[in-house]
């Protein structure tokens, strides 16, 4: 792309100026421009975030909906200090802090903790959110949050119901084997054409368990702590 | 391929030689056509093909990525036409890019806002719209030399040009690829798909079968143009 070769050629832009335009015109032509176009995007950045969070906040529920096989209800614990805790410390932003989700079924029962996590995948990273019960040291569901592995073969780690099926009660820690050699709980049948997607997903549950499972399982009951 | 645009001056930021020149007046009809197929900013001038080949994979993504590029080109040309008497020569394709990039980062977080899942799937493919030489390309050939209606009149045409390609090459990668349109199965449950057709290598297969469809059709009005010419002199010397 040469775009010089507009201005030696034709000059047709600048009709009317052959001589020199000053520096400062320069300067102030492109700073006007670009405050004006900062504003324009601070407003269209105001008048889109409600929208934007709404939008995550609602697919969060819906992945924790499915991980946790509709809980009554969830509350968001935070990750501080090596422990989790339902309040955010005194001046941090709960935002910043990492989360995990624990869901309460009828009555007040404890379900399971929705923990999110994140790792290099086959393309780019794979993020996804499983339920887990420490009770029974199961799995309750699994689902992906974001990925983006190859189309028609990597995808399947969210779109195959029955790749993503096996996740429910399966004892971890997972195991990967070849399709057809499931024998044990903890057993997790990878894809055909997408092993190395089919084992990031395992691997960032074990990953994720073994770093959040201590965690969750300190977590008190209620009464007792 | 039409007289007035040689191929040399098809490139990323060439002058279109022709069109802009005053000889012969155009109707605002030819200025919203033209970008429709006779240049057809993807399957005859060959631009931005990179959106072309990377997110036509399916018709949904083919169509948000059209329209977002449509909006963008159309406010790009609306602003640069409305503001070129101010723009100094020198660094008018600074203002170009700073309008496209400001329309494109506001396009994102529309999209963002009211398709989340389409624009998850378009990945990096939407920022990148302030690349497409399609855009930059309008700015330069059109919008920066012709009045505000006639330069947004061409973007609208080659803004439904560029969704008539996308949408020709989302329809036959959807289609054979995953057995389904718009999500919609076609096929029922004992079709195959082929699956390359949604990789990369099926964008490359569908644009080349497509280009080859419209060189052979073009080179057939050619020839046939050409068997008619002596008939047609032959006619009117008899005639004479």
């Amino acid at each position: 792309m040469n775009h010089s070769h507009g201005s030696q050629t034709g000059g047709v832009a600048a009709p009317s100026a052959p001589a020199e335009v000053k520096p400062q015109r320069l300067l102030a032509t492109l700073g006007l421009a670009g405050a004006l176009a900062g504003v324009l995007l601070v407003i269209a950045y105001g008048v889109t975030l409600p929208t934007i969070e709404a939008n995550r906040q609602r697919e969060l529920e819906a992945a924790i909906n499915v991980v946790l096989k509709g809980p009554e209800r969830y509350e968001a614990l935070y990750v501080v200090n090596g422990a989790l805790t339902a309040k955010a410390p005194d001046g941090v932003d709960p935002r910043k802090l990492e989360r995990v989700y624990l869901g309460y079924g009828a009555g007040g029962r404890r379900i399971g903790f929705a923990l999110v996590a994140a790792e290099p995948g086959f393309q780019d990273t794979v993020k996804l959110i499983f339920g887990y019960d420490p009770g029974t040291k199961q799995l309750i569901g699994m689902t992906v949050l974001e990925s983006k592995e190859t189309p028609g073969l990597g995808d399947k780690i969210e779109k195959d119901a029955a790749f993503v099926g096996q996740f429910r009660e399966a004892r971890a820690p997972l195991v990967a084997v070849k399709k057809g050699k499931r024998s044990k709980p903890g057993d997790v049948e990878t894809i055909t054409g997408a092993t190395i997607s089919s084992k990031t997903v395992i691997r960032i549950i074990n990953n994720a368990l073994e770093r959040l499972g201590p965690l969750v399982d300190a977590y008190p009951q209620e009464g007792k702590g | 391929m039409s007289p007035e645009t040689p191929p040399a001056a098809l490139h990323c930021g060439a002058p279109a030689a022709a069109p802009t020149s005053p000889r012969r007046a155009v109707t605002p009809r030819e200025d919203l056509a033209r970008g429709f197929w006779r240049e057809n900013p993807v399957l005859i001038q060959l631009l931005g093909l990179c959106p072309t080949l990377a997110v036509t994979n399916t018709v949904a993504n083919s169509i948000v990525m059209a329209l977002a590029t449509f909006g963008v080109l159309v406010g790009s040309s609306l602003l640069v036409s409305t503001f070129k008497r101010w723009i100094p020569n020198e660094v008018r394709i600074t203002s170009y890019i700073l309008i496209i990039a400001t329309f494109v980062t506001i396009a994102e977080m529309v999209l963002q806002a009211l398709v989340p899942d389409i624009y998850k799937a378009l990945g990096p493919f939407v920022a990148l719209i302030v690349v497409n030489c399609i855009i930059l390309g309008r700015q330069e050939a059109f919008a920066g030399r012709n009045p505000v209606g006639r330069s947004v009149l061409d973007a609208v045409g080659m803004g439904i040009g560029f969704t008539i390609a996308l949408l020709i090459m989302g329809s036959v990668r959807e289609v054979l690829g995953s057995g389904t349109f718009l999500g919609v199965s076609l096929f029922g449950p004992r079709y195959e798909p082929w699956v390359v057709m949604i990789l990369p290598p099926g964008g490359f297969f569908t644009l080349a079968f497509v280009l080859l469809a419209i060189a052979w059709w073009t080179q057939r009005k050619a020839v046939r143009a050409k068997a008619a010419e002596p008939r047609a002199l032959a006619a009117a010397e008899r005639a004479a």
